[in-house]
């Protein structure tokens, strides 16, 4: 804790800052897909093997496994009727149950518990049909009652899997797709909120986050460095989203990740484990855990040993910085809550006839109504579209894009596998710019469809399209045929006129005729830009080569 | 000696239900006598017959033998061995729990309580689930998700020796207990 504010002395100006062991930190950027930034690490995709730094010639095989704690998406707390909420003001949404006060007891919410048996049904977990609750016992000032209702004994949910893809090289071309283990999902409580005031040597805690339901997942260590982490935890985010169990938005707290690190030769046992914490978005779990494996590889290399130790990622210098002073190791106290009984869950077999319908939760009646997972998704755009599995990705990674896909797709005749180009390379790049989400696009799925359609007919020039699609981006309003009209960029269609102009320029240009009767076709090109020119660009240059090639024929 | 004298007077006036109650003095000094009367007819007739027929009893229950029961030497009557809890236990579990030993008396406190529950590890539990609440059978309740609490701040502050604008104040970060050999604590001696 005094490594925490010592830190925040050194690094941070202001007097008000969050707290870094809670890890509730500041909006990150927006996470990118496909971190592709400085590596410090070169992961091979395949292997995982690190080439080895300076002087050794064994290869390093970084290990990283992550624990990742999701806010259940519900009105009330886990245990109490408080409300949930991001910002209110201070210990404004807390019962007497969240603050501990004495002769209170937790009431478990139906909402928690269906938000984790979804998220393990679709994380391919087996769900205990009987789940117990613990206490984990440590002191600190945002935890009023000295202990956590976990589940460490016997969780919700088992054994599952998670499937991601990610790029091979960096050019989104080559798609392979992992699977990292899912240990087990458990149900858990939140803590408070520090905030620490350093000038006056104190910390100001607000309960409103105390309470609140959780989902930890807690991985296997199958992966083997931070780009695969990021993209494992990237489809977490969408899995989560996609069935409503958690927000899972890391900027406002409602998804932490802690990354355990280590690194050791292939066919030793594994070396020490270092824990990052403290990371606010999924470019920063990259980059923080490719610099803690280069930093341990460096260490190991000098001679160092590893320390077993809580770190914590320091996003303005890019590092990893050590956390808590020497406490030792932490012992919990792990004891059953006394307070619960078991947790039991039915399916279809062993629903009880005579319960209660609100006390009961049939596992299967829930898998039923699972929503289509991203993956499913991915799958029918592909079957149904046409398009590449990487487009597929892009799409279902910006909110709201595949939805604006299929609308254009359904208003418009060119084929998907064009519009997909317009939407990615031209919509995206906009929004991007002026970061911008799908939903603020001021160019409606209407607008494009429309404006694809005068392509599609041929009536304006590709050239022209990307005008009209600029001008179409200022929201004043027009539509494309109007802005066309304004600015006469619709294609020349009258069929002498195109000819008369073919003519005069074949009849200026004789050296150039020659030449091409002589056999030299390179040079129809230049007679065609004149062609070009002479319309200012409103000649379909198609049409145009077919002319010339009539009349020089003749 | 005047409240026994009130008692006695008590006791006589119950005991005499059936005399007419308006009695005067003169009637009350007979009375004392009739009462007197009365516990020794008591005694001999009731209490003393009474004595006699329980160690009547006594005697003949007494008579056909009884068996002994066969002794059994239970092992969980038989533990010899003391558990010793180390300092360094001892240190461990003070700054984990903060709780404060005092002295040996409460240290000794602790050896027994170790010693009672240790009495478990003679029962053979192989192949019997562990039961954490004797609730294991009860049904967990499900609540519906309803906002149905909160909005107390001005009450829950109540309590709060400081607060900073409706936070709770609290030191800035937790104090460790020192080490063991900077404490002052009876355990330093004992090694």
């Amino acid at each position: 804790m005094a490594a925490a504010v010592a830190m925040a002395a050194r690094g941070c100006g202001g007097v008000w800052r969050r707290a870094r062991q809670r890890g509730a930190g500041q909006p990150g950027p927006g996470p990118g897909p496909f971190p592709r930034g400085q590596r410090a690490v070169a992961c091979n995709a395949r292997g995982g093997a690190v080439p080895a730094g300076k002087s050794g010639l064994v290869p390093w095989v970084p290990v990283v496994g992550l624990e990742i704690h999701a806010q259940i998406s519900s009105n009330s707390k886990l245990f109490s009727g408080s409300q949930v909420q991001f910002a209110a003001p201070p210990n404004s949404l807390v019962s007497f149950f969240d603050a501990s006060l004495p002769g209170t007891l937790p009431v478990l919410n139906r909402r928690c518990v269906e938000a984790a048996v979804m998220t393990g049904l679709a994380l391919n977990c087996s769900i205990n049909k009987k789940s117990l609750f613990d206490r984990k016992h440590y002191f600190y000032a945002d935890l009023p009652a000295g202990y956590q209702i976990t589940q460490q004994r016997v969780p919700i949910a088992v054994n599952g899997s998670l499937s991601y893809s990610l790029c091979i090289d960096n050019k989104m071309s080559q798609m392979v797709t992992k699977t990292v283990r899912i240990k087990q999902i458990q149900l858990e409580q939140d803590s408070g909120k520090s905030l620490h005031d350093d000038t006056r040597s104190q910390t100001l805690v607000d309960l409103n986050r105390a309470g609140v339901g959780l989902m930890e997942v807690v991985m296997e260590p199958d992966m083997c460095c931070g780009e695969e982490a990021a993209a494992a935890v990237r489809e977490l985010q969408l899995i989560l989203q996609t069935l409503g169990s958690s927000q899972a938005v890391m900027a406002e707290g409602q998804l932490r990740v802690d990354a355990n690190v280590s690194v050791h030769h292939p066919g030793e046992p594994y070396g020490v484990r270092t824990e990052v914490k403290n990371i606010n978005s999924i470019r920063f779990l990259a980059k923080a855990i490719d610099y803690e494996i280069q930093r341990q590889i460096e260490e190991l290399e000098n001679g160092g040993t590893i320390l077993n130790e809580t770190r914590a990622f320091d996003s303005k210098l890019g590092c990893t910085v050590p956390m808590r002073d020497k406490e030792g190791k932490q012992d919990y106290r792990f004891m059953p809550e006394p307070n619960l009984p078991p947790l039991i869950l039915y399916d279809a077999k062993s629903l009880p006839a005579n319960m209660n319908h609100q006390q009961v939760i049939n596992i299967d009646w829930i898998h039923e109504r699972l929503p289509d997972l991203p993956s499913v998704k991915r799958k029918k755009l592909v079957e149904q579209y046409g398009i590449l599995p990487e487009h597929s990705f892009t799409l279902l990674n910006e909110d709201g894009l595949a939805e604006f896909f299929e609308s254009v797709v359904k208003q418009t005749q060119m084929k998907p596998k064009k519009v997909i180009g317009w939407i990615l390379k031209d919509l995206l790049s906009y929004l991007k710019q002026h970061s911008l989400t799908v939903k603020e696009s001021p160019v409606s799925s209407f607008l494009l469809a429309d404006l694809l359609n005068l392509l599609e007919k041929k009536e304006i020039s590709s050239p022209a399209a990307k005008q009209v699609f600029m001008e179409l981006w200022k929201g004043e309003g027009k539509t494309p045929l109007e802005i066309v009209k304004e600015q006469k960029l619709g294609l020349l269609q009258d069929q002498k006129e195109l000819e008369q102009i073919c003519q005069a320029v074949i009849d200026g240009q004789e050296n150039e005729v020659m030449a091409i009767k002589a056999g030299n076709q390179k040079v129809l090109n230049k007679l065609i830009g004149l062609v070009q020119k002479k319309t200012e660009g409103r000649s379909n240059p198609v049409l145009v080569k077919q002319l010339l090639e009539k009349k020089l024929s003749e | 000696m005047a409240a026994l004298g009130r008692v006695s007077r008590l006791l006589l006036g119950a005991a005499a239900p059936r005399s007419l109650p308006a009695r005067g003095m003169a009637a009350a000094a007979a009375h004392e006598e009739g009462g007197a009367r009365m516990w020794k007819t008591l005694t001999f007739l009731v209490a003393l017959p009474g004595v006699a027929v329980c160690m009547l009893n006594c005697y003949l229950k007494a008579q056909h033998h009884h068996e002994r029961p066969e002794f059994v030497p239970y092992s969980h009557l038989r533990i010899r061995t003391k558990q010793k809890v180390s300092v360094e236990v001892l240190d461990h579990l003070e700054q984990l729990a903060l709780v404060d030993f005092r002295d040996s008396e409460g240290v000794e406190r602790l050896q027994k309580a170790i010693q009672f529950a240790d009495q478990l590890h003679e029962v053979n539990t192989d192949g019997v689930e562990p039961m954490d609440s004797v609730l294991e059978d009860r049904c967990l309740y499900l609540r519906e998700d309803d906002v149905t609490e909160g909005n107390c701040t001005k009450e829950l502050l109540e309590n709060a020796r400081e607060k900073v604008e409706e936070y709770f104040v609290a030191p800035p970060g937790n104090i460790p207990l020192p080490k063991l050999e900077e404490r002052e604590t009876f355990l330093q001696g004992s090694k």
